[in-house]
Formats: C-alpha cells, sequence, structure tokens
C-alpha cells in the first residue's frame, strides 16, 4: 500500500491559540546534566524585518547524546523528564529565547560521530511548509569535520552556528529567512 | 552498527514551494536559496514523544470548554492518522486551532470586524488511538475575510498540527469543508501543484459519524511520511 503524505500548509497568523498548552523554553530542566546555554535570536524576513509571527520547534538529544525516542539504539540514560522538544513563538520584536543543554555527539551517516547540534523546525504565517535548520555550537572543533555542514557551501555553513557573546552562558542565533545571510535549510 | 532507515520524501508536486506569490505574504519570507538535501540520521528519525498524561482528556471537545454553549453549528471532525505505508500512527499528538463560528479567531491581531464567542476559545488537542484514529466535537468555522487581495476571503478551515513518530514526520496543514465555494480561489489552498494532493485536504461529509439530532460528521484523514524500507546492514 503507498499513500501520499498529506500537502502542508502555512500555520497562518493565529497558530498561538493553538499551540501555547505545549509552549517550552526551558527544554532541560536544573536536573538535567550538561553545559546550559540561554540562546536568544530573531527571525528576520527578506527585508530584515523581525518576524512576530514565527514558531520555534527544537529536536535535541542530552548532554549523552542520546535521543529520548525509543528508536535510539544508543546504551545510554535519559534523565527523567528530559524529552529533548522545545517550543518557543517570537515575540512583538520578532525575537525567542530558549534554555537548553549542549547535546552531545550523535551517530553520523558517515560512521563518524555529528557535531552537537539541534534541530529546529520554524513556522510562520508565509511559510507554506516547515522550513528546517539546524543550530550548532561555536568554537567547536567538530564543527569541521560534521558530515551534514559539510553539505553545505563554506560561505554560508555560519549561518547555523551561533554566536557567543559578552556572556558565555549566552549565545545568539538568528534565522534569517531570505536574502544576506539567509540560514541555510534543508530538504528533509 | 547499520544505516539509518530514512523517511519517504514527498512526491513531485505534492508539496508546496515555499514561494507562491498569489499568497503574498510568503514572497518577503520565502527563502531564496534551495534547501540543502541531506539524509535523515538518528536525528530526523527520532523526534519527540508525548506521554498520553499530558493530554487534558477533555480537550477534544471544542464545544465544552466554557459555561455556555458555543454559537454556530456543532460539528463532528474525525479521521485516521496513517504513514505512507498505510500503518495506523498511534498515540500521536494532535493540535488543532480554528475561527469561531462568525469567523473571528480568539487573537489580539485578529481585527475582522465579527464577534468574539465567550463560550468560544477555537483550540483543541487530542492523541490518536491504537489504530490512528482521532476525534474533536468543535463547531464548524466561519469563513473571513484577509488582506491579501481585493475581496480575498478565506474559505472555512481547521489548522491541524501533527508530529507522527519523528522529526521527519512534523506536519501542519489545514482541513477544508466538501462544497466551500471559496476554495478554488483561495491562494493558500492552491499553493500544491498536484491537484489531487490539494484536494485531499478538503474533508468528506460523513453519515457514519453523523449523530442524529447532535452533529453533522466530516472526515479528514491525514497521512504522514512513511519509513523506506530498513537498508541492508553493512
Amino acid at each position: 500500500m503507498s499513500l501520499q503524505s498529506t500537502t502542508s500548509q502555512t500555520v497562518g497568523p493565529f497558530f498561538i491559540i493553538g499551540c501555547t498548552w505545549l509552549n517550552c523554553d526551558g527544554i532541560a530542566g536544573p536536573d538535567v546534566a550538561g553545559e546550559r546555554f540561554t540562546i536568544e535570536g530573531r527571525v528576520l524576513d527578506g527585508d530584515g524585518k523581525p518576524v512576530l509571527d514565527a514558531l520555534i520547534e527544537i529536536w535535541q538529544a542530552n548532554s549523552q547524546g542520546k535521543y529520548a525516542h525509543p528508536e535510539d539504539p544508543e546504551s545510554k540514560s535519559v534523565e527523567t523528564g528530559f524529552r529533548g522538544f522545545g517550543r518557543i513563538p517570537t515575540d512583538d520584536e520578532g525575537k525567542f529565547r530558549f534554555v537548553t543543554i549542549k547535546p552531545g555527539p550523535v551517530p553520523g551517516p558517515d560512521g563518524k560521530m555529528q557535531a552537537p547540534h539541534l534541530a529546529v523546525s520554524v513556522f510562520a504565517r508565509g511559510l507554506l511548509r516547515r522550513l528546517v535548520t539546524r543550530m550548532y555550537f561555536p568554537d567547536d572543533s567538530r564543527n569541521s569535520s560534521d558530515y551534514v555542514l559539510g553539505l553545505i557551501e563554506l560561505l554560508r555553513r555560519g549561518t547555523l552556528i551561533a554566536k557567543k557573546t559578552a556572556n558565555t552562558e549566552n549565545l545568539e542565533w538568528n534565522v534569517v529567512l531570505q536574502g544576506d545571510g539567509e540560514t541555510v535549510f534543508f530538504d528533509v | 552498527m547499520g544505516r539509518i532507515a530514512g523517511y519517504r520524501r514527498p512526491f513531485v508536486g505534492t508539496q508546496p514551494n515555499w514561494l507562491h506569490p498569489p499568497y503574498v505574504s510568503s514572497i518577503k519570507r520565502a527563502p531564496k536559496h534551495d534547501p540543502v538535501h541531506m539524509p535523515h540520521t538518528i536525528t530526523e528519525v527520532t523526534g519527540p514523544v508525548f506521554e498520553r498524561n499530558i493530554i487534558d482528556v477533555k480537550a477534544f471537545d471544542l464545544t465544552k470548554q466554557h459555561k455556555g454553549e458555543p454559537l454556530g453549528e456543532r460539528i463532528i471532525v474525525s479521521g485516521r492518522v496513517l504513514d505512507e505505508n498505510g500503518r495506523p500512527v498511534r498515540d500521536t499528538l494532535i493540535e488543532i486551532w480554528q475561527a469561531n463560528a462568525a469567523g473571528r479567531y480568539l487573537h489580539n491581531r485578529d481585527q475582522h470586524d465579527a464577534p468574539l464567542d465567550p463560550n468560544f476559545s477555537g483550540s483543541g488537542h487530542t492523541m490518536t488511538d491504537s489504530e490512528g484514529r482521532y476525534r474533536f466535537v468543535t463547531i464548524r468555522p466561519g469563513e473571513y475575510p484577509w488582506g491579501n487581495h481585493h475581496n480575498a476571503w478565506r474559505p472555512a478551515h481547521i489548522h491541524f498540527s501533527l508530529f507522527g513518530p519523528a522529526f521527519a514526520t512534523r506536519l501542519v496543514t489545514q482541513m477544508y469543508f466538501p462544497g466551500d465555494p471559496l476554495i478554488p480561489f483561495d491562494p493558500i489552498f492552491n499553493c500544491t501543484a498536484d491537484e489531487k494532493a490539494r484536494n485531499r485536504l478538503i474533508s468528506q461529509f460523513d453519515w457514519e459519524t453523523t449523530m442524529p439530532v447532535q452533529a453533522l460528521g466530516y472526515r479528514f484523514d491525514v497521512i504522514l511520511g512513511g519509513r523506506e524500507a530498513t537498508p541492508m546492514e553493512q
């Protein structure tokens, strides 16, 4: 039997009323091990204007590189209460902010480990399908050998790597939907 | 370790392009670069797992969230969530949101001059059962005007959000109603090139779930990405 996936439609401008109950900007609670970061950024459109009606969703492993999912074959443990999911709507200035831990490396398609990363979905009015991207961490030597980053032309790779800020626990990462500095999005 | 079986990519034309100029909001928000094709890794074949106990068991009924009954025509929206291989997607979260019977969303940026309904918030969620079935009780949403072009009206629709088993299977879509005269003129409905794929967004009137005296039934099945055959062990 072969069916075809239902076609995607935009979330529209009013998704907040349906999604708020599951909003989560604290992906890792205090009991979850790992190096802790606050990640802040903005979603920007092709005119550089903030996108006030975007929704960011995060999917990530824990600090040992284990996903809270039955198909992860690694024999590592996951902290109770760690789901690895975040959902953050942008505010009236197009900003989003969440707190999490840096995930551990997970296996990649080339048999090597992937650099630590967050899988990110972006939804918004005007986006007929979600956009999929990844956020990597700055100053991580594993970025240079990461299989997925290696698929991207060198000049654009930086769009996926968060920037350090004056506060070492804070990272900045913007999502540029279109134009100068356009974030790399993936076909998954 | 063996290679990971990914999820199938969509058939050509069955998913919208990001840029669809008749939908004006896509013009400044659609990326200019093509998305970079990547294989599915453990990151993409896993995804958030929601336990049944986070579900509000009353959240499937949008007509019972307030003291009084909402205005409008009560309806039952039900169906199955299957994958492309025809297998039920069980225990998966479904979220919906919609306008009230007058075509107004409970949202501060909705400026449509139609009344809010104190007995209707317009959001619900549920989880599919072991056969992939789900069921919502709600009211039929109203059509409403929007600023996309002159005399633009959105057909009546309900927004659906689904997770499925993996990051790769995440889907947000909209369900429409059969016979709605606005559908052929809607740039959002029309964003998908494949006509059959588009038309699958239109629910079907369903006698089986229609409840005597109570509510008309509409059936809407959702198909999520199916797993590729497991690759041979290396």
